[in-house]
């Protein structure tokens, strides 16, 4: 079974996240902040991320640039998940590593579009 | 309220005008789609907006109910293993088969415009030199294609299958939505166009993309719709229909993309 690590300070969000990609098929973790999924990582490469922009502490685009130069850290599809909708900040997410990118609000649909073009669907 | 009559009249007028199925049993559907168009058009309720279309059948009216009534929604690159086939395989089969004369490209119920201007984007996006294409859509809806000209889409329409890097690439922010860039929008010319009509006006395509309507028609429908679209193919030409649609009498080229030819056309290349 494919792994996903949903990162999120909202546990709503990572509620719902964790129903749309367990109904997708995927066994989810859950970290509040850029810290906790880095200790996350380090134990387990998961072999998605869905990442929250901004956390306290450690915040999402902080956390990529610690995770791509980890090593392994290349391998995980890191998917951004954020209510940042400005078009010059997704390119910025995108050239720091992110494979992909969502605004919240999202659905079901949205999110398995997303790895069905990211070769991750089940 | 609609009454039973009032919906069998509804479902026969879409049928009439577009060649639409539309069960006269499904009374929450039917109701809830009718709603919306009746406030928007300045009824005071649903039953005023039946009346007007009793009145006057053939109005302007009619084409308001065909557009509540038919499934638009849709998603960028629906499929998109198919698009990589056209790009890749189909487009430059055709053009090589042409001598370097423009393959004509047509999308022939564009709805919103996600399925032309996703080829558009990966040809304009294509690496080396892309297949010289015109490419062309039509719709039976004004509003729909009033939408697809702007190339304005919310935010929920533009995550549906479309890549951020392409986002990124190809559309700027306005307000709350996403505007396509003018050098993609001016790749399609777009013209209304209702299927059951006659075809002949508009020449032949070497492409014709007609996905996802035909489930939506009347068996009859659909047979009229086959025929006229494979009278409208280029020799040698394709269409490309839904993975799901019906096929009639085509003849498949690479089903599993949902790519056939005319029947005669088959004959005669294998010949
Ligand atoms: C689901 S959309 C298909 C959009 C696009 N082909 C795709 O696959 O992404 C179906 C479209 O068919 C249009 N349509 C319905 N009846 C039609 C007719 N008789 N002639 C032309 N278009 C029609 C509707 O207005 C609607 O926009």
């Amino acid at each position: 079974m494919k792994t996903c690590l949903v990162v999120d300070d909202s546990r709503v969000i990572r509620k719902v996240a964790r129903r749309i990609l367990e109904d997708l098929g995927f066994e989810v973790a859950e970290a509040s902040d850029g810290l906790e999924a880095m200790a996350w990582c380090s134990a387990v490469m998961p072999d998605m991320i869905l990442l929250d922009w901004r956390m306290p502490g450690m915040d999402g685009l902080e956390f990529l640039r610690r995770l791509r130069a980890e090593p392994g850290g290349e391998t995980p599809k890191v998917v951004f998940c954020s209510a940042e909708t400005d078009l010059d900040r997704i390119s910025e997410a995108l050239d720091t590593g992110a494979d992909e990118y969502i605004m919240k609000p999202f659905d079901g649909g949205i999110v398995a579009g997303k790895l069905d073009y990211l070769g991750l669907a089940a | 309220m609609i009454e039973p009559t009032d919906r069998a009249f509804l479902a026969d007028l879409c049928l009439q005008r577009a060649g639409l199925q539309v069960d006269p049993e499904k009374a929450y559907l039917i109701d809830s789609r009718i709603a919306p168009v009746a406030r928007r058009e300045g009824f005071a309720s649903p039953r005023d907006f039946v009346d007007a279309l009793r009145a006057d059948p053939d109005g302007r009216m009619s084409w308001a109910l065909v557009e509540a009534l038919s499934q638009s929604e849709t998603d960028f690159f629906r499929d998109r293993r198919v698009f990589v086939h056209l790009v890749d395989e189909v487009l430059p089969a055709l053009a090589a088969a042409h001598g370097g004369q423009p393959v004509r490209v047509w999308s022939a119920a564009c709805g919103a415009g996600q399925e032309i201007y996703s080829l558009a984007m990966m040809l304009a996006d294509a690496p080396g030199t892309p297949t010289a294409t015109e490419l062309y859509a039509s719709d039976l809806s004004e509003r729909a294609l009033e939408k697809a000209q702007a190339g304005l889409y919310s935010q929920f329409e533009i995550q549906r299958g479309l890549p951020a890097r392409t986002l990124v690439r190809h559309f700027e922010k306005q307000g709350d939505s996403f505007v396509l860039s003018p050098r993609i929008r001016q790749m399609i010319r777009w013209r209304r166009v209702n299927l059951l009509d006659d075809l002949s006006r508009l020449g032949q395509f070497d492409l014709i993309l007609c996905r996802h309507l035909l489930p939506q028609l009347a068996p009859g429908a659909q047979a009229l719709v086959l025929a006229q679209l494979q009278r409208s193919l280029a020799p040698g030409g394709r269409l490309v229909l839904g993975l799901r649609d019906p096929t009639g009498d085509l003849v498949a080229v690479d089903p599993a993309f949902g790519v056939y030819a005319a029947p005669s056309e088959a004959a005669r290349s294998a010949a």
